[in-house]
């Protein structure tokens, strides 16, 4: 019929012209655009002074970051109301960020530099922080929350990836992380690890200690012939891996239910676990771990910057910071805190400033194609190959 | 010719329209079918197109933004990996077994409900079917995650006795393909049912009695005069199994241990590699289309 073949022709070209008027525009993003050999985006930190609240701030965290406990007495202080968004991997945090609307985001360090080289956090102006003083001075200026010397948020406290284990059918209690690696587990088909491309650092930390040949340093220090054995050992473990977790909540549960007994957990897992009576417990063990230390940023096109600032001023105070550090189970970065936690063992047990300890733990960081071990001999694989070889991993 | 005195109208544009689309049967018909077409553009040729033309595009390796730069590398990298070839063809698999699946359980329950229960019980019986879907799509994923979920879960308790009776110890198939093809049998189950019923309370009686009249026991019957004349019902249902089966990830994620379908690799894959995702989500479309294509041809698409 006529009119039908003027339809489709129609329809066809009003398609076109849509997809051309659409692709002519930016790709959509929030943040400052970033093409890559750009460098740092030129963005400045909020000149001050903070003054009276906007009324609502949005936040972006980890699952147990912001808790009632002392997300209300901050809006009765400062006036401004708290919605408050979880994700449960850093991958998931960049790409929030990438949709905006979250003012304040605590991010891990291998969030981080994609978030600032992108232009989606803008630099924080310290003088506006008060308790930044109290800061213990191992996490202030350090590779993932600054660049050249500009601080781009504020710590807020660090942990390490636990191995977590039912106490009831793990016995003896574990030491290593053999028993969710090496290919005899009797533990085969009850193990978890993190979905995450960022796992396969676990297994580059397996083997700097267990096969010192192939000379791993760093574990986010890849060079080709590493990431291959690294995606050899998770490939070898994958059959033995039951399902992989990025939901607290799911993962607890599966604890609970005994589908899971073994496997690599946050100390925020365990307590909750421990609170629903399930028989688990947690170690760091003898290889160290994986870790994490997080850091507050603010959105660089943020409405709300007064609250923003007023947040972080608050979150890192020391009566906060201890609430935030017990309840979650990490070392706090506030100094002042460990006088406030209600366990005066708190801090001992956590290593809040026992530097030895946290030479261990390898910080989540974002891998770059410039080795971060400093090496200058080879080329190391950069994140987005970490993502790729996991997708392909996880595929089949 | 009886002459009332009526003025002659005036010529305004509003007229000529009026001659126009009067006289015009095209413009009748273009008139009416603009605004339904514009949606039919806006909501979902353009999105289609332009998932089609992301695909073509590249990532910034540090900050993961969409870089306006052509390239074959995503659509190479579907094609020549080896994994992701093996998940296309695993979903297709599972597609096609949550259909098979679907098709042995409605048809029963179809034939009864159509042709065996009595007229008045038939809209009741299709409301029960239908009830299910009152139900959120989570909501019953993850009954079906607590039912599966071993050793816990009612499946393996309802398999004590059986395994004390045998000495065995088998939990159910716990979390992994099975369980998959299982939930997903169950979530669509309905839409398999309704078109089936359809297609089965239209068949004649007199074709049943005539085919008895000629010698045929009742397997032939169903073989050779029921089945063919309800294939358009049976292609019908299956496009909405299939289709749905092809694009599920949400199934997997809770059920499925760790399995991976099409629709958890675009998942895991838009945020920080939006082009690969969509030329990853290509796949699903040109499948549906082939598989559309086919089903028109042999006349399914008249009894929905």
């Amino acid at each position: 019929m006529h009119s039908m073949r003027l339809l489709k022709v129609g329809a066809g070209l009003a398609a076109m012209a849509l997809v051309i008027a659409g692709c002519s525009s930016s790709s959509g993003t929030s943040g400052a655009s970033a093409s890559p050999g750009n460098g740092l985006p030129k963005l400045s930190a909020y000149a001050g002074p903070v003054g009276k609240g906007e009324g609502v701030l949005n936040i972006l965290d980890w699952p147990g970051y912001a808790l009632p406990q002392w997300t209300k007495p901050f809006t009765q202080a400062t006036g401004c109301k708290v919605n408050v968004k979880d994700f449960g991997t850093s991958d998931q945090a960049v790409q929030l960020m990438h949709s905006g609307g979250y003012d304040v985001v605590s991010a891990s360090g291998d969030a981080t530099l994609r978030l600032i080289y992108g232009g989606y956090v803008a630099p924080v102006n310290l003088s506006l922080v008060p308790n930044y003083a109290d800061i213990n001075p191992q996490l202030k200026m350090q590779k993932f929350n600054s660049v050249a010397g500009i601080p781009y948020g504020i710590p807020h406290g660090r942990g390490a990836n636990v191995l977590e284990y039912n106490t009831q059918v793990v016995k003896p209690a574990p030491t290593s992380w053999n028993i969710t690696f090496e290919k005899n587990s009797p533990y085969a088909g009850k193990i978890t690890i993190y979905d995450s491309p960022i796992f396969i650092a676990d297994a580059a930390l397996y083997l700097m200690k267990h096969n010192p040949s192939l000379g791993i340093t760093n574990p986010y220090a890849l060079d080709a012939n590493q990431f291959a054995a690294a995606m050899a050992l998770l490939r070898q473990q994958k059959p033995m891996v039951a399902n992989r977790w990025s939901g607290s909540t799911q993962q607890i549960q599966d604890f609970q239910k005994g589908t899971i007994v073994a496997g690599t957990s946050w100390q925020y897992n365990v307590l909750t676990a421990q609170q629903a009576k399930a028989p688990v417990s947690s170690i760091v063990p003898s290889e160290g771990a994986t870790g994490w230390s997080d850091t507050w940023m603010v959105w660089s096109k943020t409405p709300h910057i007064n609250c923003a600032y007023d947040w972080l001023n608050w979150i890192v105070s020391p009566q906060v910071n201890a609430q935030v550090a017990e309840s979650f189970g990490e070392a706090p970065s506030n100094i002042k805190s460990c006088a406030y936690t209600t366990d005066k063992t708190f801090c001992k047990q956590y290593h809040a400033t026992d530097a030895a300890f946290w030479k261990n733990v390898w910080y989540w960081t974002t891998p770059t194609a410039r080795c971060v071990d400093g090496r200058t001999n080879v080329q190391c694989i950069p994140y987005d190959q970490w993502a790729t070889a996991w997708s392909q991993l996880i595929s089949g | 010719m009886t002459a009332t005195a009526v003025a002659a109208p005036t010529k305004g544009p509003l007229h000529r329209i009026r001659i126009f689309m009067y006289q015009k049967v095209w413009a009748r018909g273009l008139a009416i079918l603009t605004l339904p077409v514009a949606w039919l553009v806006l909501v979902y040729l353009a999105p289609l197109v332009v998932l089609f033309l992301t695909a073509f595009w590249t990532t910034d390796s540090l900050t993961n933004q969409v870089v306006h730069q052509f390239t074959w590398a995503n659509f190479q990298m579907v094609f020549t990996t080896p994994a992701y070839l093996r998940v296309i063809a695993r979903t297709v698999g599972v597609a096609a077994a949550v259909t098979v699946l679907s098709l042995v359980i409605g048809l029963p329950m179809a034939f009864f409900m159509g042709r065996i229960a009595r007229p008045r019980w038939r809209p009741i019986l299709v409301a029960l079917v239908l009830t299910p879907l009152w139900a959120s799509y989570l909501v019953k994923v993850y009954a079906w995650r607590t039912m599966l979920g071993a050793p816990g879960g009612v499946v393996s308790w309802m398999l004590t006795p059986i395994n004390k009776l045998f000495g065995t110890s088998f939990n159910g198939p716990g979390y992994g393909w099975a369980a998959v093809i299982i939930t997903l049998t169950y979530l669509w189950l309905p839409y398999m049912i309704l078109p089936l019923y359809n297609g089965l309370e239209r068949l004649q009686d007199s074709m049943l009695d005539a085919s008895a009249d000629l010698g045929a026991h009742n397997v032939r019957t169903f073989r050779k005069v029921v089945l063919p004349l309800i294939f358009p019902s049976i292609l019908a249902g299956s496009i909405f199994t299939f289709s749905l089966s092809l694009g599920d990830y949400i199934t997997v994620q809770l059920v499925g241990g760790q399995a991976q379908m099409l629709g958890n690799v675009v998942y895991d894959n838009f945020t920080l590699n939006l082009p690969f995702a969509a030329a990853m989500a290509t796949i699903p479309v040109v499948v549906m289309v082939i598989y559309l294509l086919v089903a028109r041809r042999a006349g399914a698409l008249e009894d929905l």
